[in-house]
């Protein structure tokens, strides 16, 4: 709760918005202990007095009444109203959308037509069409202004609870023997409610504004009662002469409207999980660089990974996901990369374009060389240029690559007309073409679906074909296959190993299988804990691990012939970065863990291209 | 009498009736498959994504009801789908530990369920039998009032497998248990499944798309294409000595250490469209040993040596 109130007072709008509002409720709360006059005692002979004069401090309206007075007692009412109007909307909206999005189906589809079919209405129309109805009354206005709000917390809430209905924790629960009354209270209010907080936050404002709007029309609070649109409605016909009569009540509107508003939009932002880990900036383009030291010599690779290091600054923690990683691979190269979650593997892949989240990512230390050119620091629209077109992406989420937008044949076309100036028909043969290639079947009609309508191993496979339809030189894959079948893995690694093979691809291979790094890399590196622990051609390395923990990680994985048995398993789990042992970081987990073992840095050592850091190597290289 | 035995058990998905006209055949997503397990046995399900592994485990344990078919739990059939009447018999592991647990619900609420849900049980006896199984499935007592995020995947997965527990089913239905693991932590896991099983005498049903996890932990592989067994073998026979072509593609496809890199299928072929079901034999279109009968004729499945069983009218040989 404190680190919600910090993360929405750094707001200042919000913080300002929050002091006015709190300022009017301590006013009109404590009505009753103020020396106000009678709002409603009329005294002709005082009308229309300006404000600041004797015993009136905002003068009298066109009945002698005192103007402050009714200005409060007014803002009073029209809260009132209007966060009531608020917490019914809510509550009726809220519960037909968890019912609408928790039952599904038919129900679903004849409560929301039902939603439409409301929110078809203009408005303000809907809402004069329930008052005279009903008749006028502040009550009936209350009644109207919660009805026409209902349809909007209906649909947002429908869709927060289609998706968590849809979440494993509710068959968990039914599995659990729980009735659907139960579910829907202790299963997904909990987790729907943060949202009807944002939702009310942000529309109490028009509420407000609404109530006031029909009293102002004569359909809401009845004279003498004063409410602030009834105020305004009858300083209307002095608005000229007399001014102040309505700048009064207008002003109190404003003030009400734009602090709740801005309130409102504070507590969104500060309820928004992405804004909870890091500032409240937009993130940067590039990933930012604060490099310290010296940056190393050029090398004659085509891509070479020098010294790297990237961390992530969250609040007061530090944490090291890439400490120091050396990477390089020439053409028609592949390069596994090979370890747990966590270790910073995908942080040194994305590190390579600045593509790493910054805030907080931030690279602190080493180079990045295409071709010898210094990537790290590169202005945007040289990153930009290369990202993609010699540099591609394969990612583990295939969404972060496709624009939901558009059909995946015009992306993949934009992608083949960057490099050939073909027809249009050459351009849609050579999409099916690459669609075929990663084994999406029906690649003719596929090839107009959008990306929500393919699966996500289907489209994985297009976020795949995007990235060969700009045929770079590199393509840095992070896990592209760990969700495919293994049929369709195996075609779409043999096609990889061609492309490498007939057109010098080069290829760096995130994975954490060992089966797939033995069939299609030259070399495999070994990261724990943000370092690379050991390196080395890929039979030498599965043959004769010289690291523990290489030997270990091997011998965790199931091999496919080995029959029913006990698997190795590494007792503990990966230490946390911002908290690294001294020493080695696999220390803690290691059965031949010495004294030394974590004093002081251990360097990765020897021969070229053979390389282990370890005190006490299984074996010496 | 086994422990799980089901019979013709299918589900047809109904696909949404055009403005005009007759609704569409819906979609076969389980054809009717009749299998059974015994107590005690753990029973491998593998197959590629989409092949009906998910709708036949939410069909057995009550989620979603069959179309066609029958399931028996230890010889009582079990009627309509009801989740809280399965609930005591037959329990599910999820694939996502995390998307398993509530968010805003500490673990110790999630173990409470089904204790007091499914067993009646007072508060008393809840505490001593978390404690139990807490204890059974490694993990501290203190973890228990702590909130999901708290976790890491492996002990999620430990928590998803205590409130498996709890309810003292007989049958546990493991959905994909380790592929969101680390492979570190997929082995402790395995590990602490098999001592569980030997522990307390349940039966497992274990899906996995990984060959060679499923080969490490079953008995008995059953192998689905297109929503179909298409082969049952012993674990340690099936994918060395395939008999259906496919079970065949399955092994030569999965990445091998010292086996080198080669595609066993041509490029091209014609997957099978679930809203066009091709006749005959679903494999066909990949299959190279396809001939005119098996595009018309659907194989049956037979007995093909002393405990395989494959749908196949040209099956490999041994
Ligand atoms: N945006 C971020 N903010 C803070 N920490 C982050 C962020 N992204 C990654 N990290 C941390 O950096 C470390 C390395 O993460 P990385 O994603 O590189 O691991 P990985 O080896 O790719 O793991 P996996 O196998 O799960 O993909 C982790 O401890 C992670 O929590
Ligand atoms: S340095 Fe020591 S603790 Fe680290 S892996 Fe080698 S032997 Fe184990
Ligand atoms: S029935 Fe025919 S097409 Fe089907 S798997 Fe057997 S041989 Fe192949
Ligand atoms: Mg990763």
């Amino acid at each position: 709760m404190s680190a919600f109130l910090t993360l929405l007072f750094r707001n200042r709008l919000a913080a300002l918005g929050a002091v006015v509002i709190m300022a009017i409720l301590i006013l009109v709360l404590n009505i009753p202990l103020l020396p106000l006059h009678d709002p409603d005692v009329t005294a002709t002979a005082d009308r229309f007095m300006r404000p600041f004069a004797e015993g009136h401090l905002l003068g009298t309206d066109h009945l002698g009444r005192d103007l402050l007075s009714r200005l409060l007692h007014g803002t009073r009412l029209s809260l009132a109203v209007g966060i009531a109007a608020a917490l019914i909307a809510a509550a009726i909206g809220s519960a037909i959308g968890i019912f609408a999005g928790y039952f599904g189906g038919r129900t679903d589809n004849i409560v929301m037509r039902g939603v439409d079919m409301l929110m078809a209405f203009p408005y303000i129309l809907l809402a004069l069409a329930i008052v005279a109805a009903l008749g006028p009354g502040l009550m009936n206005a209350l009644i109207a202004v919660a009805a026409v709000n209902v349809p909007f917390f209906a649909r947002n809430i429908r869709g927060i609870t289609v998706g968590l209905a849809g979440r494993e924790f509710v068959d968990a629960a039914r599995l659990a023997g729980m009735g659907h009354t139960r579910i829907v209270l202790t299963e997904l209010l909990p987790n729907v409610l943060p949202v009807i907080v944002i939702a009310m936050s942000t529309t109490v404002g028009w509420m407000i504004l609404e109530t006031a709007g029909l009293s102002f029309l004569g359909l809401g609070s009845q004279p003498p009662q004063a409410d602030l649109g009834s105020m305004l409605g009858e300083a209307r016909s002095a608005m000229i002469s007399h001014p102040h009569t309505s700048i009064v009540p207008g002003l109190m509107i404003f003030l009400i409207v734009v602090s709740i508003n801005l309130l409102g939009d504070g507590v969104r932002d500060a309820l928004d999980p992405r804004l909870r880990s890091g500032a409240l900036s937009r993130p940067r383009a590039t990933t930012l660089v604060k490099r310290h030291g010296d940056v190393p010599p050029t090398t004659d690779d085509l891509l070479a990974i020098q010294d790297l290091h990237t961390e992530f600054h969250v609040g007061k923690r530090n944490l090291r996901a890439v400490d120091g990683v050396s990477l390089a691979v020439k053409p028609g190269e592949c390069l596994g990369v090979i370890g747990e979650s966590g270790s910073g593997k995908s942080v040194t892949a994305l590190s390579v374009m600045g593509l790493v989240a910054s805030p907080p990512g931030v690279i602190t230390g080493g180079a990045v060389r295409f071709q010898g050119e210094d990537l790290i620091g590169a202005p945007y629209e040289s990153l930009r240029q290369k990202r993609g077109d010699r540099v591609a992406y394969i990612f583990q989420d295939p969404l972060s690559t496709l624009h939901p937008l558009y059909r995946v044949g015009q992306q993949l076309a934009e992608a083949i007309r960057s490099h050939d100036s073909l027809s249009k028909a050459e351009t849609r043969a050579r999409a099916i073409e690459l669609l075929n290639d990663v084994r999406i079947p029906n690649a003719k009609s596929r090839v107009d679906d959008y990306p929500h309508e393919m699966s996500g191993g289907m489209r994985q496979r297009v976020g795949i074909a995007m990235a060969l339809a700009n045929e770079p030189d590199v393509i840095i894959a992070d896990e592209p296959t760990t969700a495919l079948d293994v049929t369709v893995q195996a075609q779409i690694l043999s096609l990889l190993d061609d492309l490498r093979r007939e057109r010098g691809l080069a290829i760096i291979f995130i994975t954490h299988d060992f089966g797939v790094v033995a069939q299609l890399c030259d070399r495999v590196a070994v990261m724990y804990a943000g370092r690379i622990v050991e390196e080395g051609p890929t039979q030498a390395v599965l043959d004769a691990p010289a690291h523990p923990y290489t030997k270990r990680l091997i011998a965790c994985v199931p091999e496919l012939g080995g029959g029913r048995r006990e698997l190795a398993a590494i007792p503990g789990l990966p230490p946390v970065l911002d908290d690294l042992p001294s020493g080695c970081a696999f220390a803690p987990r290691c059965n031949k863990a010495a004294k030394s073992c974590r004093q002081g840095e251990i360097p990765l050592q020897g021969p070229a291209l053979r390389t282990v850091r370890c005190l006490f190597p299984e074996r010496t290289l | 009498m086994p422990a799980l035995k089901i019979e013709h058990l299918a589900k047809t998905y109904p696909r949404k009736r055009p403005l005009f006209g007759a609704a569409p055949p819906g979609v076969r997503a389980v054809r009717p498959m009749s299998f059974q397990v015994e107590t005690g046995e753990t029973l491998g399900v593998v197959g590629e994504s989409g092949c009906g592994k998910s709708t036949l485990a939410r069909m057995l344990v009550g989620l979603l009801e069959p179309t066609e078919g029958t399931i028996e739990i230890e010889g009582k059939a079990l009627g309509t789908a009801d989740p809280s009447e399965f609930g005591k018999l037959i329990q599910y592991v999820f694939q996502d530990p995390q998307s398993s647990l509530n968010p805003r619900k500490t673990i110790r609420q999630v173990m409470e369920a089904p204790l007091k849900r499914l067993h009646g049980m007072a508060k008393p006896a809840r505490n001593r039998r978390i404690a139990e199984i807490f204890a059974s499935v490694k993990l501290r007592e203190e973890f228990l009032d702590r909130y999901p995020h708290e976790f890491s995947g492996g002990q999620a997965q430990r928590i998803g497998i205590a409130r498996a527990l709890a309810a003292s089913p007989r049958i546990i239905i493991l959905d994909e248990p380790v592929s969101a693991l680390d492979v570190s932590v997929q082995a402790q896991v395995l590990n602490l499944l098999a001592d569980l099983k030997t522990r307390f005498g349940l039966t497992y049903l274990f899906i996995t798309h990984d060959l060679a996890v499923v080969e490490a932990v079953s008995e008995r592989i059953v192998v689905l294409y297109f929503g179909a067994v298409v082969e049952i073998g012993r674990a340690d026979r099936i994918f060395a000595n395939p008999r259906h072509p496919y079970t065949g593609l399955l092994a030569e496809s999965a990445p091998v250490v010292g086996r080198s890199l080669a595609a066993p299928e041509q490029k091209g072929i014609e997957l099978p469209d679930p809203l066009n079901p091709p006749p005959g034999c679903a494999f066909a279109g990949r299959c190279p040993r396809a001939t005119d009968l098996c595009r018309t004729r659907e194989p049956e499945l037979k007995q093909m040596g002393e405990d395989q069983l494959a749908a196949c009218h040209y099956p490999l040989e041994n």
